[in-house]
């Protein structure tokens, strides 16, 4: 459904995307993954045509990209970071006005509202002014949006960002839905949480450039050790120094906290038993451990 | 649905992919007008009508006739211009540059099927259109005040409208430009404003040194009030090829500029 091969794009002397390729198969939820200017967000411009790459072919829907960038968008469905949603209309007319960009009737749009509305749980907000939403409402709104166009393929910048919990889980749940009717979704992100329930494959990219692909879980397998010993509390260093690579495959100490990956925690454990000032969490890998190890822990600002 | 099926699909769509896209603009900022109706029919009635009565009657009783004209008469026909400008740039640069930047909706637009040129073109067909609708409400003033020749002034229409081309593409390019609102007060009080003085909209450029004259000669609005004027209360017309040439000339340079500018603005 996307294809991607050796793309590269440079603004003045900064590679922003370095020969990346990647394939998302129809059907599929496909994650990118990498800290702030890793190139998320430009490598979907390429895709979606609003940016020209200097080198490397796309095809999306079956169309060269960016030569018929256009045509490919009348199957695709776009969520962008930031609300763009028309605060001079209402919630059904934001629909309709956008359907028209489509070539869709008035008619036509209108026979698909009520069903995205449904959709999007904003049945009793139809006739609503978009500054009434939540900012849940609206991130489910341009959700609706995107799909007017009944589309094939979905690309969402960072879908539940600055959304809390309850609506975060409600727009997975929409997600896992529209995935379960068989479209395809493309999807940036920096919550692992997000990454690891919604996508079949992940791309986690860094510079520009991809560090490593696969399924979520087959990451977690190849790359870290299966169990992540958190330690923190008074004399963390001095315990740290004296046991803490020699009980675990890897550790590290980040601010206060010491982070042991190892395959048997035991030992580990047993030399934390003399210690009551300090505190253990003893938890599986997970994803975010899988992106630190690949990223590094620096901030990037 | 395998690709084949897909691009298949795709060509199915093509009729409705037309140069006429941008229509849809035009219908989306006409759909926000509507709402607006009644702070945006005073500004486009009441304003010329309350700047022509009150400057037509308060300064025309103490002027003499101008070239057989009365002033009411002359400023009339110089309003008409000035207003359709005013109105043109204003939707150009401060409400394009709002849908740009602050609400993002060109960005939510480009989202779906459609191009750069079709939003530039919407914009700028749209800005000429709501343009024109000053203009007409002018003219419609100034007719019911007896100052209308014939109708033969109806001709004045598609140079109203080409004005407002003009003048939007101009202000477009601005916006393409355009980092905040800022640089807008800038662009009327340093540009429009100035050539606004010496193109006969309120006094008879001639008044001016010969020096200003040429200069003026450069801008649109002193061919667009020669047109008007000409149209409307029946001065002498000459040169007509010459006005209308540089209006189009302004129109379809800027729009193609416009275009251009926001292309390199957005792809990055």
């Amino acid at each position: 459904m996307l294809s991607v091969s050796n793309l590269n794009k440079r603004y003045g002397d900064l590679d922003v995307v370095k020969n990346l390729s990647f394939d998302v198969p129809s059907g599929q939820c496909f994650g990118l993954l990498g800290p702030n200017g890793a190139g998320k967000t430009t490598t979907l411009r390429c895709c979606l045509g609003h940016t020209k790459p200097d080198s490397g072919t796309i095809r999306l829907a079956g169309l060269p990209v960016p030569e018929r960038a256009r045509e490919a968008r009348m199957r695709v469905g776009v969520v962008p970071q930031f609300d763009t949603l028309d605060p001079d209309f209402t919630v059904t007319e934001n629909l309709i006005v956008y359907g028209r960009y489509f070539g869709l009737s008035k008619r036509e749009c209108l026979a698909r509202v009520p069903k995205l509305l449904d959709f999007a749980g904003l049945t009793d907000k139809a006739n609503a002014r978009i500054e009434e939403l939540s900012g849940g409402m609206k991130r489910r709104l341009t959700l609706a949006r995107a799909m007017i166009n009944d589309p094939a393929v979905l690309f969402l910048d960072e879908p539940t960002t600055g959304l809390d919990p309850q609506a975060r889980h409600l727009v997975w749940d929409r997600l896992k839905m529209l995935l379960n009717e068989g479209r395809t979704i493309v999807l940036t992100t920096h919550f692992m949480d997000e990454a690891q329930r919604l996508c079949d494959r992940v791309a986690i990219i860094d510079h520009g450039t991809l560090i490593t692909e696969d399924a979520p879980r087959a990451l977690i397998e190849r790359e870290i050790e299966p169990v992540v010993v958190e330690v923190y509390g008074e004399g963390v260093e001095e315990w740290f120094n004296e046991h803490a690579h020699a009980h675990s495959s890897r550790a590290e100490l980040a601010g206060d906290t010491a982070f042991c990956y190892c395959r048997d925690p035991e030992p580990l454990m047993k030399t934390l038993e003399s210690k009551p000032e300090l505190r253990a969490l003893r938890r599986a890998a997970n994803l975010e451990d899988v992106f630190l190890k690949l990223t590094g822990r620096d901030l990037r600002d | 649905m395998t690709e084949a099926t897909l691009t298949a699909a795709l060509s199915d769509h093509a009729p409705t992919a037309n140069r006429w896209r941008f229509v849809h603009v035009v219908r989306r900022n006409y759909l926000v007008w509507r709402k607006l109706i009644g702070s945006a029919l005073v500004g486009h009635l009441a304003d010329p009508l309350i700047w022509l009565v009150g400057l037509g009657f308060g300064l025309g009783s103490l002027l003499p006739s101008i070239g057989g004209l009365s002033y009411m008469a002359f400023l009339g026909s110089g309003m008409l211009c000035y207003s359709v400008m005013n109105s043109a740039s204003f939707e150009g640069l401060w409400s394009a540059f709002t849908r740009l930047k602050m609400q993002r909706t060109w960005e939510a637009i480009l989202q779906a099927p459609m191009t750069v040129a079709d939003v530039v073109i919407g914009e700028w067909v749209w800005a000429a259109s709501k343009a024109m609708l000053s203009g007409i409400a002018i003219l419609l003033v100034m007719a019911l005040l007896g100052l209308v020749e014939s109708f033969a002034a109806l001709w004045v229409l598609p140079v109203l409208l080409l004005v407002g081309l003009a003048f939007g593409g101009l202000a477009l390019i601005v916006t393409a430009l355009a980092k905040s609102y800022d640089v807008f007060t800038y662009y009327f009080s340093l540009l429009l404003m100035p050539m606004m003085l010496i193109s006969g909209v309120f006094f008879p450029a001639e008044q001016l040194p010969k020096i200003v004259h040429y200069i003026a000669q450069i801008f649109p609005l002193v061919h667009a009030t020669q047109l008007t004027r000409g149209l409307v209360v029946g001065t002498p017309l000459d040169n007509i090829p010459l006005h209308t040439f540089v209006l189009v000339i302004y129109a379809v340079a800027s729009v193609v500029v416009a275009i251009w500018l926001v292309e390199r603005r957005l792809a990055k």
